[in-house]
């Protein structure tokens, strides 16, 4: 007879070998890892959150203390590889195979680990793309996620940092697997409810609150005259010409750059109201000028950022908060706000190739991808219009201005030489050679060429969109390369052609005065201008304050 | 510490009535350069003392897209570098060209 309920019956199993540890769903903390050893089978596919920015840290730390005789061959299967642990699980033997995202922290970590060849990788996504596989062939049988607060029921408050919980939580649970979590304090009654509690079987109170990696604060007083010239020429050669309103920013220096310009030199530009109104944008405490001068009419967040939750609690006008007055962050609802109903995205890149492929990749990191492959890409599934995406779409085609799609901008800021005086332009990516030496079937591309529509140097910006033909595109690329070899090897007669063309932008061709180039134009100069724009709601990180 | 000394031929006399000029700081990564007006319209001269050795080649490419960039006639540039990038050396030398042309 078939048998229907199979994956019922397994539930039951494990919860029957896993309830004599709890009272009611709650487990002490000291049984963490036996309760793990309870409820996971050798080969699971397991979620350990392990997000962009909260992490499971008690737990991963139980999970690498579990017997390796009961527990081994796991198959990961998680958005951030972030923690020590997350490692330490395949040193161990724990698990074998891997599936994620993004490793930033620890990318020097995951490319060691594939070399040594003690990890199956299976892919490194984007992290819809991870998320989508939740549903389709990567369903965990087991979920380890984190909450600041629990009821006795299981229902879990997250606070600002929702982040993948949800969507974890609900591929494993109606999938008849087990979800444990935990949770910084178990309370009578929760401000708010992220996760409903029929979707969590376990919940262990840790003794120490969990780790939240600050990721998007960059400190003004790091960033140099270069990114200011390159910000300077994106706000004029293409928010301003495209009217850029709805966007993301990536996390690096660059935009952070733009971030802190837009009250100074664009309002000069006479610019405000007529972009960077509308973002789906994490955090970014470098953003609080723009926000305070008016600048900026929504922001829909990924995740939260450390130090921000009070400003963003005060600012209901500006960010999603819950009833609970707290921001509410769910990276599903964001990655796909960002796909989908943003015009342009812009982010820092390591490496670009001739074509216009651009990877982060190098020999001994492997930092994964994160949200940039999404949202650096062009939503063929749309179909609403705007101006800046028609016009882009009407750049790259001259097929009939009502048949033709639009296209999303996808700009790259590179600088041409990057660290160590290493060039940022090569004929191959590290990526590639990575992939053959790994006999990987993919190499590691962030932004893949047809993606990109213009790259970002000091020498200037090159217009992708209006190069018609491969030899075009490698010229416009070589023109803004600066001197590193790349550069050098341009053919001048075609790069002063294309720059007639307007596909290369030099400062000058912007009227970018040098003399602007300032450090003084930025609207914050430090961290401790930010918490001063905040009116004291902003609280940095301690790494961060260096008063 | 090298001096290198290169001479170019501008198009024009570079703009403005300054006679001299400073932009940037002798710091690590960064470069000082002193601009003053020289009686010869048509040649743009460039010192340029530095204790990296070994990227003869850059400075020139820099200093000969400077040229071409901002026709820098009648100007003798002093440039103390503290190891500066390509991208800090031309915005130094664009800069001190905006400067004098100001006023």
């Amino acid at each position: 007879m078939t048998v229907w309920d199979g994956q019922k019956n397994e539930r039951e199993r494990r919860l029957r070998d896993g309830r004599h540890l709890a009272k009611g769903k709650v487990v002490a903390s000291a049984d963490a890892t036996r309760l793990l050893e309870a409820i996971i089978r050798p080969g699971d596919r397991v979620c350990l959150e392990g997000d962009n920015q909260k992490q499971a840290d008690f737990l991963a730390q139980a999970l690498v203390q579990a017997d390796k005789s009961r527990i081994h061959d796991l198959h990961i299967v998680q958005s951030g590889i972030v923690l020590p642990e997350h490692l330490d699980l395949f040193e161990k033997g724990i698990a074998t195979k891997l599936d994620y995202s993004y490793s930033g922290p620890q990318g020097g970590a995951v490319a060691r680990l594939l070399n040594s060849g003690k990890v199956e990788l299976g892919a490194i996504h984007t992290y819809i793309e991870l998320f989508a596989r939740y549903f389709v062939d990567l369903t965990p049988h087991v979920a380890i996620t984190v909450a600041r607060q629990a009821d006795r029921d299981g229902n879990l408050y997250m606070g600002p940092n929702v982040e993948d919980s949800p969507v974890v939580v609900e591929a494993t649970a109606f999938k008849q697997g087990i979800v444990v979590a935990q949770v910084n304090e178990i309370v009578a009654k929760l401000p708010r409810v992220d996760v409903p509690g029929d979707r969590v079987d376990f919940i262990i109170e840790t003794p120490q609150p969990f780790y939240v990696e600050p990721l998007f604060t960059r400190d003004p007083a790091a960033i140099t005259e270069t990114q200011i010239l390159m910000a300077m020429m994106t706000l004029k050669g293409i928010y301003q010409p495209y009217g850029i309103k709805r966007l993301n920013h990536g996390i690096g220096f660059n935009t952070a750059a733009i971030e802190l310009l837009l009250p100074t030199y664009a309002e000069k530009l006479g610019l405000k109201g007529e972009i960077c109104t509308h973002f789906a944008l994490n955090p970014h405490p470098t953003l609080i000028p723009a926000i305070e001068t008016g600048w900026v009419t929504q922001i829909h967040s990924f995740g939260s950022e450390v130090g921000m939750d009070a400003y963003m609690a005060a600012r209901p006008d500006i960010y999603f908060l819950g009833r609970d007055g707290a921001m509410a962050s769910n990276r599903m609802y964001c990655q796909v706000a960002g796909l989908y109903a943003t015009d342009l995205f812009i982010g820092a890149t390591l490496q670009i190739d001739l074509a216009g492929n651009s990877s982060t990749v190098t020999q001994d990191r492997i930092a994964g991808f994160g949200g940039a492959p999404n949202m650096g890409s062009d939503p063929h599934g749309r179909r609403h219009p705007t101006d800046p995406w028609l016009k882009a779409g009407r750049e790259a085609s001259s097929a009939h201005p009502k048949l033709s799609r639009g296209k999303k901008l996808v700009v790259q800021m590179i600088e041409t030489f990057g660290k160590g005086l290493s060039p940022s332009f090569v004929e191959k990516l590290d990526a590639l050679s990575l992939a053959e030496k790994l006999k990987m079937e993919l190499a590691p591309v962030m932004v893949y060429a047809d993606d990109v529509t213009h790259i970002v140097t000091e020498e200037g910006i090159a217009n992708l969109l209006l190069c018609r033909d491969a030899d075009e595109r490698e010229q416009a690329i070589r023109g803004v390369a600066g001197y590193t070899e790349v550069g050098r090897g341009r053919n001048k007669r075609k790069v002063e052609e294309l720059r007639a063309r307007k596909a290369i932008l030099r400062p000058e061709d912007l009227g970018v005065n040098p003399l602007d180039v300032q450090l003084s134009m930025l609207a914050a100069r430090s961290v401790k201008d930010l918490m001063t724009w905040s009116g004291g709601l902003y609280d940095p990180p301690a790494k961060f304050r260096n008063w | 510490m090298q001096t290198l000394k290169l001479r170019h031929r501008a198009v024009g006399p570079l703009k403005g009535k300054r006679n001299t000029g400073i932009v940037g700081v002798v710091a690590s990564g960064n470069c000082e350069a002193l601009f003053e007006r020289t009686p010869s319209e048509k040649t743009c001269e460039v010192d340029i003392r530095t204790s990296v050795v070994g990227f003869d080649e850059v400075w020139k490419l820099v200093v000969a897209d400077f040229v071409e960039r901002a026709s820098p006639g009648g100007i003798r540039v002093s440039i103390n570098d503290g190891g500066a990038t390509p991208d800090v050396v031309m915005l130094r030398l664009m800069q001190g060209a905006a400067l004098m042309e100001g006023n």
